[in-house]
């Protein structure tokens, strides 16, 4: 068990392998409930989540989610969110553990709409039931048809009886759901969910597996490759951010990045000597200090180490060599396209 | 599960005394927290570590650890297999997983070190 936030975590179950390997090939479960829920309410609700965040908010239909950031005045991250729209005036935050209270903050310094900002962390319990065999083990379990829910959008039903938010969402790469519910049924749920998916050879999944899942998907986290010091588009999340909206926070400093061009970028690399470059090891271009590593781990799916850095945006291209110093020692690495894994469709 | 006659130090690695050379490895304990261990870095033979300081380093999916040495000396073994097996040390850490032999130069340190029975206590304490 790890401290994560304030919560007591396991980092693994079974082993980070063993349980990355189960949501790749069959399906693994997730207890998420340190993540953090916003609900933003009222007539101007989607005003104020479109002024606060960079995705397109008039564009969500009811139902529909995307993935978003919310920003500081410089263009820094504050977090990275998702949001859905579950009513014209009711826009529910998906956030993490560790920024809640300041995203809370944050947004209610920006509320002079007529909206009503809660923080509703303590409201929601989230179980993740991601792999090929998530749709199998969820539909066991609700009169919905899951096969209608498209991906990025949910739908609020139940599961065994209880009220839920099923969202087709996931950070692993891999197909799957995300559920909401109360906190007083979480244990019956996951529960339900592994003999649900016992049959499929389900595994409980740790925030290690979650980790490796996430990075070979290039799904970014908090406090590696984005922080309040990097900008979306330094992040190459360029596409959630729709400058053509209008006026957001953030959005300023932005359209100034655009305009005179960021200095650094995100890119993947693979490790090509003996070694695992690690989250803060220095990367070296031409023999001097070019960038850091943001996150590298083992690859379980691809079986080579992998990982992302910052470089000089004229550097961060596939196909550049680079040294990670690791533990004192330059180890060859090369710059490679990203995402790492993507799932068969 | 934690043998007898090894004794222990409270950063889990685990010696064994045998005449004037020490085997030393890391707990179960230890990889149990560590998890998939995937790369084992090991001192060369010859070289002479210190009794508390780094003797090499184990990395695992999760993260990279340094070894401490429970024991002074210089090492007279290492253990090869784990350079292509490094995930013995996951399913054998007491036994085929050794990581070195050191000639001790100071026998007296083994006394500073937890009997098994202490570092099960130790470990329960730790959870």
């Amino acid at each position: 068990m790890v401290d994560f936030g304030g919560w007591d975590m396991p980092v693994q179950y079974s082993g980070i392998i063993d349980e990355h390997n189960a949501v790749r090939n069959a399906v693994g479960v997730f207890d998420v409930s340190h993540m953090g829920e916003i609900e933003i309410r009222g007539p101007e609700a989607a005003k104020l989540t479109d002024h606060v965040t960079t995705n397109a908010v008039h564009k969500l239909k009811l139902g529909q989610a995307h993935y978003s950031g919310l920003l500081y005045e410089h263009g820094g991250f504050v977090d990275d969110i998702l949001v859905h729209k579950v009513a014209d005036d009711h826009f529910f935050l998906c956030v993490n553990a560790s920024n809640q209270d300041k995203d809370f903050e944050h947004i209610r310094a920006q509320n002079k709409f007529d909206a009503v900002v809660e923080n509703n962390g303590d409201r929601y319990a989230q179980i993740a039931i991601q792999g090929p065999k998530a749709r199998a083990t969820l539909q066991k379990l609700t009169p919905v048809d899951l096969s209608t829910i498209k991906y990025y959008w949910f739908t609020d039903g139940e599961v065994s009886g209880t009220a839920a938010r099923i969202a087709h969402t996931g950070y692993t790469g891999e197909d799957g759901f995300e559920i909401y519910v109360p906190p007083s049924e979480a244990v019956r749920m996951w529960q339900l969910v592994m003999d649900a998916g016992a049959e499929f050879g389900i595994k409980p999944c740790g925030l290690g597996a979650r980790n490796t899942l996430r990075l070979e998907a290039k799904m970014a986290l908090y406090g590696h490759e984005i922080d309040a010091s990097i900008s979306p588009l330094e992040a190459d999340l360029g596409w959630i951010v729709k400058l053509d909206k209008g006026e957001f926070v953030g959005s300023a400093a932005l359209r100034k990045q655009k305009e005179s061009g960021i200095q650094r970028k995100l890119i993947g690399f693979e490790m090509c000597a003996r070694g695992i470059g690690r989250d803060g090891y220095e990367v070296f271009l031409d023999g001097a200090p070019a960038g850091w590593v943001t996150s590298g781990s083992p690859s379980p799916t691809l079986n080579k180490n992998i990982g992302m850095c910052y470089l000089p945006t004229a550097q961060s291209v596939p196909g550049k060599s680079i040294q990670i110093m690791i533990r004192n020692q330059p180890v060859d690495a090369v710059t490679v396209e990203t995402p790492f894994y993507k799932r068969a469709k | 599960m934690y043998p007898e006659n090894f004794r222990y130090t409270k950063e889990h690695e685990w010696v064994l005394a045998e005449g004037d050379t020490g085997t030393v490895g890391i707990t179960d304990h230890a990889q149990q927290e560590l998890g998939d261990i995937v790369y084992v870095d090991l001192p060369k033979v010859g070289s002479q570590v210190e009794a508390g300081k780094s003797l090499g380093s184990v990395e695992s999916v999760k993260a990279v650890s340094d070894i401490y040495s429970p024991v002074s000396g210089e090492v007279v073994e290492i253990n090869q297999t784990l350079a292509d097996a490094p995930e013995t040390l996951n399913t054998d850490p007491h036994g085929a997983a050794w990581l070195v032999k050191i000639k001790l130069s100071g026998a007296a340190e083994i006394q500073n070190l937890m009997s098994a029975a202490d570092y099960l206590s130790y470990i329960g304490a730790e959870k």
